[in-house]
């Protein structure tokens, strides 16, 4: 039994997590969607706690209960407690012992499944994970970054278009980089959030040993869920180089004139990713690449920074979607809340916002009025128009 | 499925009930000491309607049906002692009405204390409710049905005092409603000039009929607030100093706090002393009544005010106190219980002597809050013992414990706060025999079947 076994009796069922820090509304994903308290994180808590003392047997429906968590933090930012920093890793926990004991839902099985099999979660083939790529060539020893792409970045449609924008512009700003291609293995991020610790090892190691085969130093990623398992998880693996999210990148570019913008008229408003803000506290970079667009109007969700509400993808949600249907899906509330900012584009910076908003605006009915477009595209957009111009 | 699992899902659809082993174990507790017995069901109704269905099929099935709010009383007032039908609240949560000329609020039954006071801060920010010191997932209904208090009650009394109006489903399934409210569109009073019929509600747990709608008045929030804190090492003179801050009519709350750790603070009484004021000059003038009220202590070297410093401040003036839940887990063991009497505030000296002793008897952690109420009439003190949660025999020294300070509390002349099923009981023994009767003969006729939190103010 792992160690939160002997933690786990201090949650005190408050419900702080449950909150924002204004309290305007309930701000955990799962306690949002299903509204049982045992959906929340204290129910978790509980309901694991009795299930380590044998109080209650292993079912589908708890292993559901504690695999609707996204793991998006807000229960570490609100719990008045000092353990709260240990929340997320004692739900990691519980779920590594429900994989070690083969109790997990089916959904989660087959995502292993399908990252073990095929490298990624979406069972695609490997061969093409650099399809998208057209005219962006392989890492060479001596480029100055690595461009991990991800999983979404290299199969999704709407994360495919992510990832040109960003390798056109690290192009135009003459940075050096390269992709790994077909070479590239999925990151690990949703695989440790999700408890499969052997498998996470897996992927953590081999993706070191392919990057110092390749003498990468440095790593720019267009996802925030492999920026923080290359930046905090991969550490204990042995990894000795430079991560970065693009959003830094692009901040420092522009910092530093070597990109520059012209008019480009929007109003838009900007939502944290989870592994970009409350993991890994990266608020401003992003907020400040916009605002340095002229003609850009950024207003703020309600909501925002360490308050943000999760786009309901963390934790492998993007693909297994266990918050999906319904109108209280966090991803449809999301882009109501955007909606009502009057903006007419919600920036994101994840793959994994972009296809979770991409679904709820459809299923809003909002897709003609709300462009829901990465930071990497409007700031491409806005290039764009000054070459034109 | 049982037919009443199949009737309750064509009242409110399927997401939201549950016969699952998971909902029933989670809703068969609370984070206090009285011991778990789990529901049938778990239905999250969203309308009064529905409300009224699920009672008629209660009623039907001859099965219990507990309404609840956040569970968070400690003392298993929503525990379902009988089984039956929980029925969380929490989805009827909007604010219906905001009359600021008349300034009260109509709220549903499940509406929250945090989402109450987010909304008057970034909507009404002149206008502030009497706030608990629960989390902020503790519902505007429940509190007031628990005769909570808050950080409006040394000015205003209890919070069920500050109630205007109530929309309540009976056991019977009729609607009805309670106060101004049943003759005029306004809910500006709960009772006067009509007989004050919210007393068959308040207070009763739930146990005459389940509150949808409530009225609560709201009251000028200042623009500025603060506090002082005045020590003094002598429990003795502790009731005089809240008689004599009471007495200005000018602080926003009073409550005096003790605890043996950390060890300096032992033996120590932290009188906390909140103002509020639209000016400097007011808030000066505040600090400067309770300064000379309390002179004379410094005179005699009894107590002093204590300089506080930004990191003491914030804790102190967070509504909801953040602090308050903290105690749960200062031992790493993520459980507390208080007992928490209401009584003359003269009791207090002989209420801290019990709670230490008690702390010694039992080897427990301890602390406690008191709170003067509406300007000095009574306090509620609260004698809180921590417990570890995996530590069952420190669990069961802690019920002792508070078992103990409740029978002390009754025997001083105090009477227990949100009792639980035992101390309900204890109190019922020493009840007026005719009081007792009433309270039956009310319950007999409002809920002819009994389904209603049963086992809660089971008066014979």
């Amino acid at each position: 039994m792992q160690e939160y076994a002997n933690q786990i009796h201090r949650c005190f069922r408050c419900g702080y997590c449950t909150f924002p820090t204004d309290y305007s509304y309930f701000n955990c994903p799962s306690y949002r969607r299903f509204r049982f308290e045992s959906y929340s994180t204290g129910g978790r808590l509980w309901l694991t706690y009795a299930w380590v003392k044998g109080e209650i047997e292993w079912s589908e429906h708890l292993a559901e209960i504690l695999y609707s968590c996204t793991t998006c933090k807000n229960c570490v930012e609100q719990c008045p407690m000092k353990f709260a920093s240990d929340i997320v890793e004692w739900i990691v926990g519980a779920r590594s012992d429900m994989v070690e004991k083969s109790k997990i839902p089916l959904e989660v099985g087959r995502f292993f499944e399908a990252v073990q099999v095929y490298g990624n979660p979406l069972k695609l083939p490997g061969s093409e994970r650099g399809a998208w790529a057209d005219g962006t060539k392989r890492y060479e020893s001596g480029d100055e970054y690595l461009f991990y792409v991800g999983c979404l970045g290299s199969y999704d449609e709407n994360g495919q278009r992510m990832a040109r924008s960003l390798a056109e512009l690290l192009k135009e700003a003459e940075i050096s980089f390269g992709i790994l291609g077909s070479e590239e293995k999925c990151c690990g991020n949703e695989v440790y959030m999700l408890g499969e610790m052997g498998l996470f090892q897996l992927l953590a190691e081999k993706n070191i040993q392919k990057f110092k085969e390749h003498g990468v130093r440095k790593i720019v990623t267009l996802s925030p869920h492999a920026y923080n398992a290359m930046k905090n998880n991969y550490l204990k693996f042995g990894a000795d180089f430079e991560v970065y999210h693009y959003t830094q990148l692009l901040y420092d570019l522009a910092k530093k004139n070597t990109i520059k913008f012209s008019q480009n008229q929007a109003k838009v408003t900007y939502q944290d990713p989870c592994f970009l803000g409350r993991y890994n506290k990266i608020y401003d970079e992003p907020r400040q690449i916009l605002q340095g667009i002229p003609g850009i109007e950024l207003v703020e969700m309600e909501r925002n920074r360490e308050d943000s509400f999760c786009c309901g993808g963390g934790s492998g949600n993007f693909v297994m979607d266990l918050l999906a249907g319904g109108e209280e899906s966090p991803g449809r509330v999301r882009v109501r809340e955007a909606y009502e900012t009057g903006a007419d584009t919600l920036a994101v910076a994840c793959p994994s916002c972009m296809i979770m908003f991409m679904d709820a605006a459809k299923e809003e009915g909002l897709e003609d009025r709300l462009s829901i477009k990465d930071v990497a595209q409007i700031v491409k957009e806005s290039l764009l128009l000054e070459q034109t111009t | 499925m049982s037919d009443i699992y199949e009737a309750l899902v064509e009242i409110v659809g399927k997401d939201y009930v549950s016969n699952q082993k998971e909902e029933r174990y989670f809703y068969g507790r609370d984070p206090g000491l009285m011991k778990p017995h789990e529901p049938d069901y778990v239905v999250m109704p969203r309308t009064t309607e529905e409300i009224q269905e699920i009672v008629r099929l209660a009623n039907k099935e001859k099965t219990p049906v507990v309404p609840k709010g956040a569970g968070l009383s400690l003392t298993g007032l929503v525990i379902p002692q009988k089984g039956g039908i929980v029925l969380d609240m929490k989805r009827m949560e909007r604010i219906l009405e905001l009359n600021e000329k008349a300034r009260y609020v109509i709220v549903e039954g499940g509406t929250t204390h945090g989402v109450l006071k987010s909304y008057l801060q970034k909507h009404y920010p002149s206008l502030r409710h009497s706030m608990p010191d629960s989390p902020p997932i503790a519902t505007v209904v429940a509190n007031a049905v628990i005769h909570g208090q808050g950080r409006l009650t040394q000015q205003r009394g209890f919070n069920s005092d500050m109630v205007s109006g109530l929309e309540v489903v009976l056991p019977t399934g009729e609607i009805c409603r309670i106060g101004s409210c049943s003759v005029s569109p306004y809910w500006f009073s709960k009772g006067p000039p009509l007989p004050d019929l919210t007393g068959l509600f308040l207070g009763w747990f739930g146990t005459t009929g389940i509150i949808t709608k409530l009225g609560l008045k709201l009251y000028p929030c200042k623009k500025i607030r603060d506090v002082m804190l005045f020590l003094t090492d002598r429990a003795e003179l502790v009731p005089d100093i809240m008689l004599k801050l009471g007495h200005t009519e000018m602080m926003e709350d009073i409550v005096v706090s003790t605890q043996p750790i950390p060890l300096r603070f032992k033996g120590n009484f932290f009188i906390l002393v909140f103002m509020t004021g639209d000016s400097d000059e007011e808030i000066e003038f505040k600090r400067k009544m309770a300064w000379d009220t309390l002179w004379e202590y410094f005179d005699s070297r009894d107590g002093g005010f204590v300089s506080i410093t930004p990191d003491m401040k914030t804790p102190m003036m967070a509504m909801p106190s953040k602090d308050t839940t903290r105690f749960a887990d200062v031992r790493k063991g993520g459980g507390f219980e208080y007992s928490g009497p209401i009584a003359p505030v003269e009791k207090y000296p002989d209420f801290v002597k019990k709670l230490e002793e008690l702390a010694s008897n039992y080897n427990l952690s301890y602390a406690s809050a008191a709170r003067v109420i509406d300007g000095g009439h009574c306090m509620m003190f609260s004698f809180s013992y921590t417990f570890n949660r995996a530590d069952p025999d420190e669990m069961d020294r802690a019920k002792k414990a508070l078992d103990e300070a409740a029978e002390f509390s009754l025997d001083q002349g105090g009477v227990i706060w949100k009792p639980n099923i035992d101390e309900q009981k204890m109190m019922m023994a020493r009840m007026d025999p005719n009081t007792l009767r009433l309270m039956g003969k009310i319950k007999e006729l409002l809920d002819p079947n009994g389904i209603m939190n049963p086992g809660n103010w089971e008066a014979k």
